[in-house]
């Protein structure tokens, strides 16, 4: 295209900005409507965007999907534009690619992507894509979180890029082949709908807009928006001193042997530059919890997302931004190495770049979030011989920051999933929650604390079911920067016939038989707490005490504040006591 | 003469307190605006109408949109509240739906409105099945009760899990608190919502015990002030559906009252709109902070089943979906780290206001642009509270902020405002409109509120819609809206059953039942009723889903059965989605039923303009505005003073004591049969002139 005689001037294209926007929100918005499984109708598991015609480049992405997409998707696209390449064939108005390959532009395989080319008049234009976690794509566990697969096929059925539609004609070989492979193939089939509806309606939005506006004015826009990102994120680096500034932190293991992983990072600012280097970080590793090279750069992108909010969803952000990563790193894994867990590889990598950053400053950064997602999940069959799986993803604390405490009970930084109500699990499941609650003392201490994480405890109505979880932080707790402690670690336990019992591999396991009446019991981490507890306010404390967010023990041993037998505070005391704590510090 | 029979309408906003006065006797109306007042609303309200009536015994019945509620809210100033719930699951008023206020930054905080030491748990449980498990622990209710009459709350929520699926155990515990609560503000869950999703219904809950001390002394005060006065009939008050309710179900339901005033306003302007001939109207509301749109397709206000007040604080009643931006005459222009330009959502709200009121902000806004290129008059700024604008000080800040940094005239930077400003509004009337599957250009934008009208003409342009309709006292809409608001009483109850095993005719029964109760309510009224209408829904979805469509039903007659229910379901979800999914059984998830008392219809011609003069005899002066980059000079003319059917070609400003509206270049405005200003493209008028 030669843009260099179009002249835009601002205000057309901050409207053109918010008309692009709404576009991938509208579609986002469609496919939550019309989708089947609750990990993208409540959970919001899904993601679109528009993606540059010829390099897959994220351009616009809405702003309601799963932020993890958002850095993601671009290589999904990119691996259609791979493919169109070696077949030597151009793109075709009217056809759709789908695919869920993790080395080649995906995720972990129940991560389902649709990917379209969108013409004007017989020109392309851009792409369109539409991602969504499905409920259930085969492997050996319903729902897909194989916490000891060692191969992919393990996980889950693998499609490579291939047509779902071609030249506007549904291939119904293609659905039929996807829906032999599930164990939930009706709400496969609803998802897989939602998301060819949230194609139609993002191709139908772009045609208006394109016709109002014409072909040229509007590439010129998507352009330049690319650039003012770039702008944006290169002026939010030099703000930032030189230097090199290292953080790491550590996976519990990978499902299969009990061996703590590293990951590792060396952030380097020079100028308006970037660097992240992850070579210090582990080797790829036997069981699930590798990630591709795409799915390592889509999480540093979220990581610096939540550091800059105000920095566009573009790839422009990433242009100042080099990455440094082993071929043979956890971070860069290639088939057949499993990717199942992907999820609690990359919130240890954005834990370890908010800690990175906090060595920068602690002001800029926060404490880390509870980070893991706990995917639980149950099942069995019915005693009318119905097959019933409940699978779902619990929250936890968030880390504290400059101005405040965490959140209690929030939702990953990966995600924007709400979890779905216990209410609708009870009338879905045969289970009955025995709690639902904040967990005392599990927020990380400081002079702001931690979120708290939760309590969830499940009874088993039916006869059996077979028990599986995948998550973290079971070792190493989610840590606090600049003084703050780190919050309580995952603990899970259930209920066997000889007593309570833990997996041997802590917060990973499969296989766990549950009888009528046994329970599991989920304690999530809460967040890291900022600076000195010592120096927490003392009513602050005593607000917490007062509400239970922490026990009189912790209050006395951590903030060092004292109190009698009825919660009130001996002032005089905590002051002395606060002193002396502060003094033994030093020492 | 006849003696006077007064119909009011009071709308008390954060600002001002609006006053519609019918005299049905003589067929005539007045109007008035008195400021708010902040402590007791019911001051300025009794203020307010005793400037047009002296004698309250001649008022026939007072509607009340009242902003009590939604302020309570906002500034969380709600009663003390406690909560009495099943063990094991204190913490889900604050736990949420795990969810967090912002997607990026991850430094959102929340603080429930009820603290944790007075969230109590007794032991008791019902299954989803609606098995009781348990029942309730009389012994656990009585220690957790005292201690929370002890601690001093005004109020509780007794909220059980899965009560929706069976409320014996509810019932029990909340006459038993009944019987030992000092007062009446006691908030039973499935009394307010007896739906599926605990944190929502909770919310609900919790939200109306936290609001009824507050709106219930309120409505108190007032009821004793118009006694006071004369006054001893009805009160009725608008509820956030539009409908109005009685003032004693508003002291049971106060949550029922959150969105009251803008409701209000949407119901006035689908009645003017309607007596207008236009049956879709955008309703855009702009404020000094917020830009309200609200969509009336083929004369239906839009519903919705669920709003959030703030993060956290969910409402689920049915209300009128009200589609808020932050973009309003406060919203403050700036320049971005990469220099693109940007208008709100941050705003310098009213205090301390634009650069011009002169009260020490310096970052420009959308009134100043406003300013800027002429279109408001300096000298007589909206609102009252000033004297004059400064106008200079509004172009050092336009230059200094946006025109110098952009290479532009201050003019040019002031029009770049407005074009920001007015495509984010646009986006908020395509969310409302093309996103929901609507034609634009089918739509009439209807302003009300102080700056609406300013934007009207390129709101129309932007999104494609028809026309404009702004309607005689833009002003003093929602109080209007009080006067031709129905009677209206809904309730919702949970089925979660497929739809091949729902039995019928006990349906059907319960049904009935519900509508009977309901019509009650209206009968009980001493409004005058024309008619009773009633509506039934399903809530419907394919087995597996969790989102529903609302299906319409019919239940009285004799083919209300399985074929029926899914052909209705099936025409609900073609229209939502454009596709059935084949061989997926439905299931119903929740009932509705919807009874509404019509009362006798309001006879818009009362605002039909008399003795008005033509065009130009209606000039108040020329002035020199900017507007499409370039320099016009034009007629400022008094709006009120207009004749029925005189026409102001653009670029024209009209002013009225409320509003200043402004016709673009190419469009026309027109004076209909009712006072209404109809603006319009003016090649399509012409158009349509010529073909006549």
């Amino acid at each position: 295209m030669n843009s260099s005689n179009i002249k835009m001037d601002p205000v057309t294209l901050a409207v053109l900005k918010g008309r692009f926007e709404q576009i991938a929100d509208e579609m986002d918005a469609t496919l939550f409507r019309a989708a089947f499984n609750p990990i993208i109708a409540e959970a919001h598991d899904a993601s679109h965007g528009l993606y540059d015609a010829y390099s897959g480049d994220t351009l616009v992405q809405g702003d309601s999907g799963l932020p993890v997409f958002v850095g993601a998707m671009s290589f999904s696209v990119k691996a259609v534009i791979k493919k169109l390449k070696i077949l030597n064939e151009d793109p075709v108005n009217g056809d759709v690619w789908i695919f869920n390959d993790p080395y080649d532009g995906g995720t972990h395989l129940s991560d389902f992507r649709l990917v379209k080319p969108i013409f004007f008049k017989g020109k392309i234009f851009c792409y369109l894509a539409s991602v969504g976690h499905w409920h259930d794509v085969g492997g050996n566990v319903p729902g897909n979180y194989n916490p000891v697969a060692t191969e992919c096929f393990q996980e889950g059925i693998l499609i490579p890029p291939v047509k779902l539609f071609e030249e506007g004609k549904l291939k119904e070989d293609i659905v039929n082949i996807l829906l032999a492979n599930s164990r939930l193939p009706n709400s496969l089939y609803g998802d897989l709908n939602g998301q060819i509806n949230a194609l139609e309606l993002g191709e139908n939005r772009l045609h208006s807009l394109i016709d109002e506006y014409g072909y040229d004015v509007c590439l010129f826009g998507l352009d330049t928006l690319k650039k003012r990102a770039e702008i944006m994120m290169r002026n939010q680096i030099s703000k930032l001193p030189n230097g090199t500034f290292s953080a790491e932190d550590y996976l519990d293991n990978d499902g299969i042997t009990d061996v703590a992983l590293k990951i590792s990072l060396d952030l380097t600012i020079m100028g308006d530059e970037m660097t992240l280097d992850f070579r210090r970080s582990s080797k790829a590793c036997a069981g699930p919890v590798n990630i591709s090279y795409a799915t390592t750069i889509a999480a540093c992108y979220v990581a610096l997302k939540h550091l800059f909010e105000d920095v566009p969803a573009n790839a422009g952000v990433l242009m100042p931004i080099t990455f440094k990563i082993d071929e043979d790193s956890l971070l860069s894994v290639k088939a057949p190495k499993p990717v199942g867990g992907y999820t609690e590889t990359i919130l240890r990598l954005i834990d370890v770049v908010f800690l990175a950053m906090a060595e920068i400053s602690s002001e800029k950064s926060m404490a880390c979030a509870y980070g893991t997602i706990n995917a639980l999940s149950l099942s069995g069959y019915r005693s009318n011989g119905l097959r019933w799986v409940m699978f779902s993803f619990f929250g936890g604390g968030h880390g504290a920051h400059y101005r405040g405490d965490g959140l209690n009970h929030g939702n990953a930084p990966i995600s924007t999933a709400t979890i779905p109500p216990l209410e609708i699990l009870e009338a879905a499941y045969p289970i009955r929650f025995k709690s639902w609650a904040l967990r005392q003392d599990s927020g990380g201490a400081g002079e702001f604390r931690g979120g708290l994480g939760a309590i969830y405890e499940i009874e088993l109505l039916e006869d059996e079911a077979t028990v599986s979880l995948f998550g973290e932080r079971g070792k190493f707790p989610p840590r606090g920067i600049n003084g703050g402690k780190a919050a309580l670690t995952n603990k899970f336990t259930f209920q066997q016939s000889e007593g309570d019992c833990k997996l041997p591999l802590i917060s990973k396991g499969v296989g766990v038989i549950l009888k009528h009446g046994q329970t599991v019991k989920l304690e999530t981490p809460g967040g890291g707490g900022y600076g000195n507890p010592l120096k927490r306010q003392i009513d602050e404390v005593c607000k917490d005490l007062d509400s239970g967010y922490v026990s009189i023990e912790m209050a006395k041993d951590v903030y060092g504040v004292i109190t009698d037998e009825k919660g009130n505070v001996n002032e005089t005391g905590t002051k002395k006591y606060r002193l002396e704590q502060s003094l033994n510090e030093k020492a | 003469m006849k003696k006077p029979n007064f119909l009011v309408g009071v709308d008390v906003g954060g600002t001002f307190t609006d006053v519609f006065v019918f005299d049905v006797s003589q067929g005539t109306f007045s109007i008035t605006k008195v400021p708010s007042t902040v402590k007791d609303q019911s001051e300025g309200f009794i203020e307010g109408v005793s400037k047009i009536v002296t004698d309250f015994s001649e008022v026939s019945k007072i509607v009340h949109g009242s902003t009590v509620g939604t302020n309570a809210l906002l500034e969380k100033r709600g009663a003390k509240t406690g909560i009495i719930t099943t063990e094991g699951f204190a913490d889900i008023l604050e736990m949420r739906r795990r969810d967090r206020p912002r997607t990026w930054g991850l430094k959102g905080e929340f603080v429930p409105v009820v603290d944790r030491k007075f969230r109590r748990e007794v032991s008791e449980r019902v299954l989803a099945n609606g098995d009781v498990l348990e029942p309730v622990n009389i012994e656990d209710l009585n220690t957790q009760v005292e201690s929370l009459i002890e601690s001093g709350l005004e109020s509780v929520c007794l909220f059980f899990v899965n009560s929706y699926a069976n409320e014996a155990n509810e019932k029990v515990a909340a006459e038993h608190i009944r019987r030992m609560w000092p007062n009446k503000f006691v908030s039973v869950s499935t009394e307010i919502l007896p739906e599926m999703r605990e944190f929502e219904r909770l919310s609900t809950t919790v939200l109306n015990a936290y609001l009824q001390p507050v709106v219930s002394s309120y409505l108190d005060k007032l009821t004793r002030r118009l006694i006071l006065k004369g006054y001893d009939d009805e009160i009725l008050i608008v509820q956030s559906n539009g409908g109005t309710m009685s003032l004693d179900i508003a002291k049971l339901y106060p949550v029922r009252t959150a969105l009251s005033g803008p409701a209000a306003g949407v119901m006035a302007g689908r009645s003017i709109g309607l007596a207008a001939g236009f049956k879709n109207i955008i309703t855009c509301d702009m404020g000094g902070t917020s830009f309200d749109v609200s969509l009336i397709n083929e004369g239906k206000v839009s519903l919705t089943s669920q709003t959030s007040i703030d993060f956290g604080m969910v409402i689920r009643t049915p209300m009128i979906e009200v589609t808020t931006i932050g973009a309003g005459g406060g919203s403050i222009a700036s320049l971005d780290a990469s220099g693109l330009l940007q208008v709100g959502p941050e705003s310098a709200g009213s205090d301390p206001g634009p650069v011009c009121y002169g009260f020490g902000n310096t970052q420009p806004t959308v009134t100043d642009a406003n300013l800027v290129l002429g279109l408001i008059n300096r000298e007589r700024p909206i609102g009252g509270k000033l004297n004059s604008l400064d106008l200079p000080k509004a172009r050092a800040a336009i230059k200094e902020s946006i025109s110098d940094k952009l290479n532009l005239s201050v003019e040019e930077g002031a029009e770049a405002i407005l074009r920001v400003a007015n495509a984010r509004m646009a986006g908020a009337i395509r969310l409302v409109s093309i996103e929901k599957g609507y034609d634009p250009n089918k739509f009439s934008a209807m302003p009300f509120g102080g700056g609406g009208a300013l934007h009207t003409g390129a709101l129309i342009k932007e999104v494609g819609l028809s026309s404009a309709i702004v309607p005689r006292f833009p002003g003093v809409t929602s109080a209007l809206g009080c006067v031709v608001s129905d009677l209206l009483y809904d309730r919702v109850q949970t089925v979660n059953k497929a739809l091949g095993d729902l039995d019928f005719k006990l349906l059907a029964k319960q049904i009935r039942l519900t509508r009977t109760e309901l019509e009650k309510l209206i009968r009980g009224s001493k409004t005058d009723i024309s008619e009773i209408d009633c509506f039934y829904e399903f809530d419907g979805l394919y087995t597996g889903q969790t989102h529903t469509v609302v299906v319409p039903v019919k239940v009285d007659n004799e083919s209300f059965d399985e074929h029926a229910v899914q052909k209705a379901f099936d025409k609900a979800y073609l229209e939502s989605y454009g596709r059935l999914l084949k061989n997926i059984p439905i299931r119903i998830i929740n009932y509705r039923v919807i009874v509404i008392g019509r009362r006798s219809s309001f006879d818009m011609g009362l605002f039909v303009p008399k003795d008005g003069k033509v065009a130009s005899q209606c000039v108040l002066e020329n002035r020199e505005i900017y507007s499409h980059g370039k320099f016009w000079q034009v007629k400022v003319y008094d709006r009120l003073a207009l004749a029925v059917g005189e026409k102001v070609v653009g670029p024209a400003i009209l002013e009225q004591l409320d509003t200043t509206i402004f016709i673009d270049p190419d469009l026309v405005a027109r004076v209909d049969g009712y006072g209404n200003l109809i603006i319009t493209n003016i090649n399509l008028t012409n158009a349509l002139e010529e073909t006549q």
